[in-house]
């Protein structure tokens, strides 16, 4: 780039070291300018990326579970002990699926006489409502009552979350084998293992794995020798003291692999048990624990279990709602621009009104929530938590978006096309409907859309007229219970469990399509309406 | 009511009998006043136009020519702060008698603005629209002819016949001003306000306007506005000459032109002012 710099000659009048000097500033303040700008560009960009990156990394474990495909015996004595064989009856008979599962996975994991800790340890494997599928199933295809069926039970929370390298730091050790073991699996087992060098490595696991800032923390170690796990309980050199957790009851032959995983905590610290850590090593060994997509988290509605909550209810609910907003504000919002715009007096009245149309758009939304609870539920005694409230108070929440764009757009249009069509005879009303609110239709179109699109991530205003139901079903039409979007976000975000969190960014990622779908929407429309001409 | 109106009919075939053999008149305007709130404009301009004859407004800046040029569409109505009051007679009916709608006025005088303005529709909408909304064309065929003929007399259709149904908007500033011209004469008026038809277009597409204008004063009564002395004496028969909201002198062109009875009139058109 040339720039006159101030030792060049002055040419002519006009060419003064002054002038240069001004010039010089003038460049200055440009490139300035220019730099400020790209700033700001560049800190909106980073701020999208970082928002982006950071819920795609917390929801990516939440597209993904963690499944038990497990061949079933269905009982008839459990699931219909009535002999009734009614499709209604065994689908609602939850536990009796439930004590199916849960003895037929006792008879493979637990020895004859278990306890009552190590009993629910193993049903901890599953929730309770991890069997509905399966009720449902069967409940359609009564043959299948009393044959051997695959199923895919998903797995509690934890042990999803485990599996995903959640719950504790760990650490897997190839150890090279043992030298002598002695002792029972009743009473205690004594290994010593093969060479001085295992032991220094699982010693400096469990230290380097016990972290000195977090009170009360101990590194545990479970080993895995032959076809059984044991959970170490002291260790001298090479001399380990193991109870047996699980897998074969025997000893372990002398030519066994030993394998020891090191955990940052001990089971007293953490939501999974050392044994149930053991049974999902030995079932994941037998290649029975599988990885699927989570589709009940789009076909699903909210539960009190994460691995089993789904979006469903809410989407419905959203788009009911939506509907709702869309069918009050989109007409009332253009006939309103329409009159205020092309034929409403210039007067005191008009301009009173189209101050406080422009004020009842900075309007706190939780008043708009108020508004809907004191005149739609106290007044018009509507029923409250469903659509059609939350609409209509979505929908007057928006309407001074639309109105307000629509007015921008109607303006936008040039007056020559009024006047044109005036001049060929056309009446008010024909000229307004003929071209001035074609040409204005894609801005129309382009401001509903925002306000609309802000209507989908509101959720103040519905928490005050009771959307913030716990809603276990989709909506069948506006008059029913439902919840919305951005409330089942914020339902799930406070959820104490840690699944709550993935789940909780998956959701927002389905609310951001739901935006980025509505977007398209109205760049499709807009261009066809733009075509046209 | 009624009764006044015939009244005024029978004055303005007096009037016309009184002419001496030339065109009938077609607009007659009396003590036109025009106020924008509280500002007037137009000062009691009287003024009779003829029919088949073009005739051309002029005068310095703000004078009031085009507000006086569109009383005559009632498109002031459409202005909120404009009043007008005073009577304007076509053929012998008060045009500002509440009982005349202004939309039905309008199908009979047709306008066409400064700067070229045609819908954002293809061509053949362009034309159409009128027509349309009049319930001038029954069917198809019907309106295709009135879209032919429309074009024809606006000197555009060999220019566009193959192409009816591009957009308006792709035709150059002339063609626009002719398209516009073809619009206005679709809905078969019988007078066209012209508001400075030419002043957005070159000297060649100018001509070609100019052209058509004599052509069209064959078959209607066409008022102009300008701002072109040399357009003003080269295509109009009569001109007013306004200053100032005031109709200052009112003849034949080629008087006015050539031996103007007002001084401030020999120095408008001399270029002494304006």
């Amino acid at each position: 780039m040339s720039s006159p710099t101030a030792d060049t000659p002055a040419t002519g009048t006009f060419v003064t070291d002054e002038a240069l000097k001004r010039l010089k500033k003038r460049h200055a303040a440009e490139m300035r300018f220019k730099f400020y700008g790209r700033a700001a560009i560049g800190i909106a960009i980073i701020a999208l990326v970082t928002l982006l990156v950071s819920i795609f990394g917390q929801a990516s474990s939440a597209f993904s579970r963690y499944v038990l495909s497990y061949d079933l015996n269905i009982e008839a004595s459990y699931v219909d002990p009535e002999g009734t064989r009614d499709p209604q009856a065994i689908e609602r008979n939850v536990s009796g699926f439930n004590l199916m599962l849960q003895d037929q996975l006792a008879d493979e994991f637990l020895s004859e006489d278990p306890s009552r800790n190590v009993q629910r340890e193993l049903y901890g494997l599953f929730t309770r409502l991890a069997v509905l599928p399966i009720a449902h199933h069967t409940a359609q295809n009564m043959q299948t009552i009393g044959t051997e069926q695959v199923f895919n039970v998903a797995l509690a929370d934890d042990i999803d979350l485990y599996l995903k390298g959640g719950v504790t730091q760990r650490k897997s050790l190839d150890l090279s084998g043992l030298s002598r073991v002695s002792g029972s699996v009743e009473s205690g087992v004594t290994l010593v293992l093969g060479t001085q060098e295992d032991a220094a490595r699982l010693n400096e696991a469990l230290t380097s794995l016990t972290r000195q800032d977090v009170e009360d923390s101990s590194a545990a170690a479970l080993i895995q020798a032959g076809q059984t796990w044991f959970r170490m309980e002291n260790a001298e050199g090479r001399t380990l003291q193991l109870t047996y957790l699980a897998g074969a009851r025997t000893l372990p032959q002398a030519d066994a692999s030993v394998e020891a995983l090191v955990l940052a905590q001990s089971q007293e610290n953490r939501t999974v048990t050392d044994r149930q850590i053991a049974w999902t090593m030995i079932l994941k060994e037998q290649g029975r624990i599988k990885s699927v997509l989570n589709t009940s988290l789009f076909t699903n509605s909210d539960s009190t279990y994460p691995e089993l909550a789904g979006t469903a209810a809410a989407v419905v609910g959203s788009l009911l709602t939506m509907l709702v907003t869309a069918l009050l504000a989109i007409p009332v919002g253009i006939f309103a621009a329409v009159y205020l715009e092309e034929f409403a007096p210039r007067n005191r009245l008009t301009s009173l009104i189209e101050v406080n149309i422009n004020n009842l758009a900075a309007v706190p939304s939780i008043v708009f929530g108020l508004l809907g609870a004191a005149v739609f539920i106290n007044f018009l005694g509507l029923p409250r938590s469903v659509p059609l409230v939350g609409g209509l108070v979505l929908g007057l929440l928006v309407l001074p978006t639309v109105i307000i764009a629509s007015r921008a757009a109607l303006t936008a249009v040039p007056p020559s096309i009024r006047t044109a069509a005036l001049g060929v005879g056309a009446s008010k009303t024909q000229s307004v409907f003929h071209h001035v609110l074609p040409l204005a239709a894609p801005g129309i179109l382009t401001g509903s859309i925002i306000g609309m699109a802000r209507a989908l991530g509101e959720t103040a205003p519905l928490l005050l007229i009771g959307m913030v139901a716990f809603v276990a079903e989709v909506p069948d039409g506006p008059m029913d219970e439902s919840t919305v979007l951005p409330v089942l976000i914020y339902k799930w975000s406070t959820g104490a469990e840690r699944a709550w969190e993935p789940q909780t960014a998956a959701a927002i990622i389905v609310l951001l399509v739901f935006l980025v779908l509505m977007n398209l929407i109205a760049i499709i429309l807009r261009r066809r309406f733009e075509r046209r001409w | 009511m009624d009764g006044n109106v015939e009244d005024f009919a029978e004055t303005t075939t007096t009037i016309d009998r009184t002419q001496s053999g030339s065109a009938p008149i077609k607009v007659d305007c009396r003590h036109i006043d025009v106020f924008y709130d509280d500002k007037q404009a137009i000062h009691d301009i009287s003024l009779e136009i003829e029919d088949r004859s073009v005739t051309a407004f002029i005068g310095p800046s703000g004078c009031g020519k085009s507000t006086f040029l569109r009383c005559i569409n009632r498109m002031n109505d459409t202005i909120e702060a404009a009043k007008v009051t005073g009577e304007i007679f076509m053929d012998g009916a008060n045009i500002n008698d509440p009982s005349i709608d202004p939309v039905l006025l309008r199908s009979r005088v047709g306008m066409v603005f400064q700067k070229p303005n045609p819908f954002p529709k293809s061509i053949y909408d362009n034309i159409g629209y009128g027509p349309r909304i009049h319930g001038l064309a029954s069917g198809k065929a019907e309106m295709d002819e009135i879209v032919e003929k429309s074009l024809r007399k606006a000197g555009l259709w060999e220019e566009v016949k193959d192409r009816l149904q591009a957009p308006g908007t792709s035709l150059s500033g002339g063609q626009q001003q002719r398209l516009c011209i073809a619009r206005a004469i679709a809905v078969s008026p019988e007078v066209i306000l012209m508001d400075e038809p030419c002043s957005a277009l070159d000297p060649i597409a100018t001509a070609k306007i100019e052209e058509l204008i004599d052509e069209l004063r064959e078959r209607y009564c066409i008022v102009m506005v300008t701002h072109s002395m040399q357009q003003a004496a080269r295509v109009s028969q009569k001109t007013a000459f306004f200053h100032l909201g005031k109709l200052i002198e009112y003849g034949d062109t080629e008087k006015i032109f050539t031996n103007p009875e007002h001084g401030r009139t020999q120095d408008y058109i001399t270029g002494r002012f304006g």
